[in-house]
């Protein structure tokens, strides 16, 4: 199958999925997690990079294993979780930097889809749809979640578990996002396209569903024209979602 | 009259230090139980510790498959998401009849469902709160400081509303305040609290000037002029 077509499919499903999970994120103050996994998840694409192994797979275990150190840091100390992420964060970003060989920092960093293999495009569409299951699932929850914890309680919500799955799903399409746009922009693709959708609407249907129009519409124009220029397509398709975000402002709903 | 809730010697820690310090009471069905206090007294930590929100030492027993509504006093990150107030209903999990909801916290203009949520005035989103929980079929209804004295649209305060709540349908409720005059009005049953107990009964018989006095302090001379 031709190279373009299979990175649109991957570009269009991870785009959309994690835009959708990004308007749960925008609304909780949580826009700069994805930037932290995203680091965090610096060494395992490093390794996946040295012997040929999928990046998805590289971050998806060091995501794990930086949740679970955060975690357990978490339990140690009374220091607020925002300096324990930084931590695990920046000696990331480090080891990342010793691992990954010169040559491929550039695709680390910023991403590269131009070459995805069918089998890769397949993956990424399936993972990318169990997301998108799961976020419909857990949405309303997370939402009562996000307005007031206390009352998500008292209405039966198991606060706890519905943040740990909230957690993985961050960590998934995080991973996810990675192969698209790298590590250092892959917040973007999380919080850019819910930003404007917030801007244009007013009820929540509308605001997660032009959220994840955005995030679509942002992968293929930046895809396409990135495949035009060939250049990297990771920076067109942010900066393409950013044009979407000052638009967005123009049309600005209260 | 039966108990519904049975509390034994509760007591919260936060940091070594007692919040709440060995309080017993109990709730009956029907009562209007307000449970008073000075700012800082742990009166929303006392609610929060009964609806099981946070940890605690001692006994909560509540009558068997009760089902609780609450209304907190702050949901402070409502404004972040675009949400109207149909859509906040529909994040209860038997949403049903919204529209019947709003009625019952007394606004009938059903255009008010497309209203966004973080616009609202605090006493309308009060009420809103309200109607969330009273969908839920409540036999009790924990409210948190409730706004005093703020109306919607100049026709019910919160009281009145809760008062023609308690006529349409059984319903107890658990109230915190620190406003003095609410208790005489509306109390069958009131606990004071700084830490720990300080009055429990009929708040006639329980709230002489030495009560109060030891209860509020120098903030007393506030509240004496409407102890009448």
């Amino acid at each position: 199958m031709n190279d373009l077509i299979l990175s649109l499919i991957t570009g269009i499903f991870v785009g959309g999925a994690a835009a959708l999970l990004g308007s749960l994120m925008v609304s909780r103050r949580m826009a700069l997690a994805g930037d932290a996994l995203g680091h965090i998840a610096l060494p395992g694409i490093g390794l996946a990079l040295l012997f040929n192994f999928d990046v998805t797979l590289g971050a998806v275990i060091f995501l794990v294993l930086g949740i679970i150190l955060i975690y357990f840091l978490n339990l140690k100390t009374s220091l607020p979780m925002e300096a324990l992420v930084g931590i695990v964060f920046v000696a990331s970003l480090a080891l990342g930097f010793l691992i990954i060989p010169g040559k491929d920092l550039e695709q680390a960093l910023i991403g590269d889809i131009s070459k995805v293999s069918f089998n890769t495009a397949i993956i990424s569409l399936i993972l990318s749809l169990f997301a998108i299951f799961i976020i419909k699932i857990i949405y309303k929850k997370i939402v009562l979640l996000n307005v007031s914890e206390d009352l998500a309680k008292v209405n039966g919500i198991d606060a706890k578990k519905y943040n740990f799955i909230y957690l993985l799903l961050i960590a998934l399409v995080v991973a996810l996002g990675i192969k698209v746009t790298g590590t250092l922009l892959v917040g973007a693709l999380l919080i850019v396209p819910a930003s404007s959708s917030r801007n244009l609407t007013k009820s929540l249907k509308g605001y997660s569903f032009f959220s994840a129009i955005f995030g679509i519409l942002s992968c293929i124009i930046g895809i396409i024209v990135a495949n035009y220029f060939s250049i990297t397509a990771g920076p067109i398709i942010i900066l393409i979602s950013s044009a979407f975000f000052l638009l967005s402002l123009v049309f600005k709903k209260g | 009259m039966e108990n519904i809730l049975e509390v034994k010697n509760l007591t919260v820690e936060f940091e070594r230090e007692k919040i709440i310090d060995s309080l017993s009471f109990a709730v009956r069905k029907k009562d209007v139980f307000i449970i008073l206090g000075p700012n800082g007294a742990g009166k929303t930590i006392l609610l929060k510790s009964i609806l099981n929100l946070i940890p605690y030492k001692g006994e909560v027993i509540w009558d068997k498959e009760i089902r609780i509504g609450y209304v907190p006093q702050r949901v402070p990150f409502v404004k972040d998401i675009p949400l109207n107030v149909s859509d906040f209903f529909k994040l209860k999990a038997v949403s049903s009849k919204t529209e019947k909801a709003l009625q019952m916290v007394g606004i009938k203009d059903k255009s008010f469902l497309k209203k966004s949520a973080g616009e609202l005035s605090s006493g309308q989103f009060q009420r809103i709160l309200i109607a969330f929980e009273l969908m839920g079929d409540p036999d009790v209804l924990i409210l948190d400081e409730p706004m005093v004295g703020i109306d919607i649209e100049g026709e019910e305060t919160i009281y009145s509303l809760l008062k023609r709540l308690r006529q349409e349908k059984e319903i107890t409720i658990i109230l915190v305040t620190h406003d003095l005059s609410t208790v005489f009005k509306e109390a069958t049953n009131v606990l004071c609290i700084n830490k720990k107990k300080m009055c429990y009964g009929a708040p006639r018989q329980v709230l002489s000037s030495e009560n109060l006095n030891a209860l509020f302090g120098g903030e007393i001379n506030l509240y004496k002029h409407r102890h009448e």
